[in-house]
């Protein structure tokens, strides 16, 4: 497993892509993925709900649990994978690609995101 | 906390990747990979587990049998050499201790396989109550690794692999044989809703089991197969699970199973732990029925839990117990129990209480799923 070194991470397993015109995309880790299992439920935020970074923004249901989806910055929601919404096993296959989850029009963004490698040893893969 | 048991088949399992949990004190493999495709690998070709946590007990003695009719609700004594039966242990007040299954090893040997959460508690109970009886209840929980296979190839991965009459080996039965070159007691026996074995075997046998299983598998897909896919097998399947569909709280009648207890036993003048209290809990059954175990089938796709809420016109009128994807269905399911008046199959207006939103469900009768003969 590798985590892309163009994106930077959360404490929450989630990523977040460099922002493009402001706006930034949001997914979790593989490792995340990993340790939930076979996904099989996501609710996304919707467009134009406003997250705060830190707070729930929606929720992952695999198999055997339900986990909360944290946002990792803050801003507007401009966009939500409706793919992933159609085929959440998305988040299992691509984490990093298709299983995107929203995109973001970043208002704030945490000092204490990290680095890809900070991330790799936080995470131990 | 103590450090969790490890199964002879620890090693195995991590160089397979599996993703390990902690299971009743046991370190047990949850998945391999992915636990729908294990799950799937069960119901169309093959699966390969490790159940080594579950707990054996041998009772041996003149009198095993009469022991275990008195010990256990079932009626043993009636139980033919090399045949098996699931059964149940009940407190004095009728309380359901644990579901087992005894399989008729010899006249006057028998072996009892406890649920792994429940073994010591099975063991202390059988010990207690052999007090008076020519038989001895011995611990073989480290006597055994326990290796399934499950699924629709798996008599002919085992065939391939043993001489033992497998075609004479019908569903609930267990013979002593060899396969693989290993000494195994042979059960037609599992918890998947599939046609499929369990071998129970000397721990040291157990990764030479495991290897020409798994060899003698590939060509027909058997894939190693973890505890994730086997609650959604049985619960699909309808089979309750001890600490979910059965507590002490309740007894066999509560929980819908109360063909299993046998009044009518020939031995120890009919007397057996719990009779008077589950008189009282058949009659009460008959008089006012006790809530229904039934199938929920999501029409939505959030998945319901342990412990969440049933309502129907704005009451709660039971409880879900076990609740999962069905990955055979393609959509969440439950088992839960609902008040009688709500349990009758297409019931209107039934709905599960997730997270404070009343999804919509349609009241099922068990199982979800049965196998093509």
């Amino acid at each position: 497993m590798s985590n892309p070194q163009q994106l930077r991470y959360s404490k929450e397993h989630e990523w977040l892509s460099a922002a493009d015109d402001g706006v930034s995309t949001v997914g979790i880790t593989e490792h995340a993925a990993n340790a939930l299992g076979d996904v099989v439920y996501v609710q996304l935020p919707e467009v134009g709900d406003t997250v705060t970074a830190g707070e729930t923004c929606g929720e992952l249901e695999s198999t055997k649990s339900v986990s909360d989806l944290y946002s990792p910055v803050s801003g507007e929601v401009v966009e939500a994978n409706q793919d992933v919404v159609d085929d959440p096993s998305l988040v299992n296959s691509a984490p990093f690609e298709g299983g995107w989850l929203f995109k973001v029009r970043v208002s704030e963004e945490p000092k204490d995101l990290l680095s890809a490698d900070e991330y790799t040893e936080f995470s131990g893969n | 906390m103590s450090n969790p048991r490890l199964t002879a088949l620890d090693a195995l399992h991590r160089s397979l990747g599996a993703t390990m949990t902690d299971f009743a004190g046991w370190d047990m493999p949850l998945r391999y990979g992915s636990e729908r495709d294990e799950h799937n690998a069960v119901r169309t070709k093959a699966g390969l587990f490790d159940l080594s946590h579950m707990g054996e007990i041998t009772v041996t003695g003149p009198q095993a049998a009469d022991f275990l009719d008195f010990s256990l609700v079932g009626n043993i004594g009636g139980v033919a050499v090399g045949r098996a039966r699931y059964t149940m242990i009940c407190q004095e007040d009728g309380g359901i201790l644990d579901d087992l299954i005894v399989y008729r090893l010899g006249d006057t040997e028998y072996m009892v396989v406890a649920n792994a959460g429940n073994a010591q508690i099975v063991l202390d109970a059988l010990t207690d109550r052999a007090e008076g009886f020519d038989a001895e209840v011995r611990d073989d929980r480290d006597a055994y690794a326990l290796i399934a296979v499950q699924g629709p190839e798996s008599p002919g991965i085992l065939k391939s692999l043993t001489d033992a009459d497998l075609d004479g080996l019908k569903y609930y039965a267990g013979l002593p044989g060899t396969v693989a070159g290993v000494p195994a007691l042979i059960a037609r026996t599992g918890y998947t809703g599939e046609d499929g074995f369990e071998l129970f075997v000397e721990p040291q046998y157990a990764e030479k089991l495991w290897q020409a299983l798994t060899e003698a598998g590939a060509p027909v897909g058997l894939v190693p197969a973890g505890l994730s896919c086997r609650d959604t097998l049985r619960l699909e399947a309808g089979m309750p699970l001890y600490g979910h569909e059965l507590t002490t709280a309740l007894t066999p009648f509560d929980a819908g199973l109360g063909r299993v207890v046998k009044f009518e036993k020939t031995t120890n003048d009919g007397r057996f732990v719990g009779r008077e209290a589950l008189e009282a809990a058949a009659d009460r059954a008959e008089s006012s029925p006790p809530r229904k175990l039934v199938g929920l089938i999501a029409e939505g796709r959030r998945v319901p839990r342990a412990g969440f809420p049933v309502v129907a016109d704005g009451k709660v009128i039971g409880e879900v117990t076990s609740g999962a994807p069905s990955p055979t269905l393609g959509k969440p399911i439950a088992i839960a129990y609902v008040d009688a008046a709500h349990a009758a199959p297409g019931a209107s207006g039934v709905g599960v209480d997730i997270r404070g939103a009343h999804e919509p469900y349609e009241v099922v009768a068990l199982p979800f799923y049965k196998r093509q003969k």
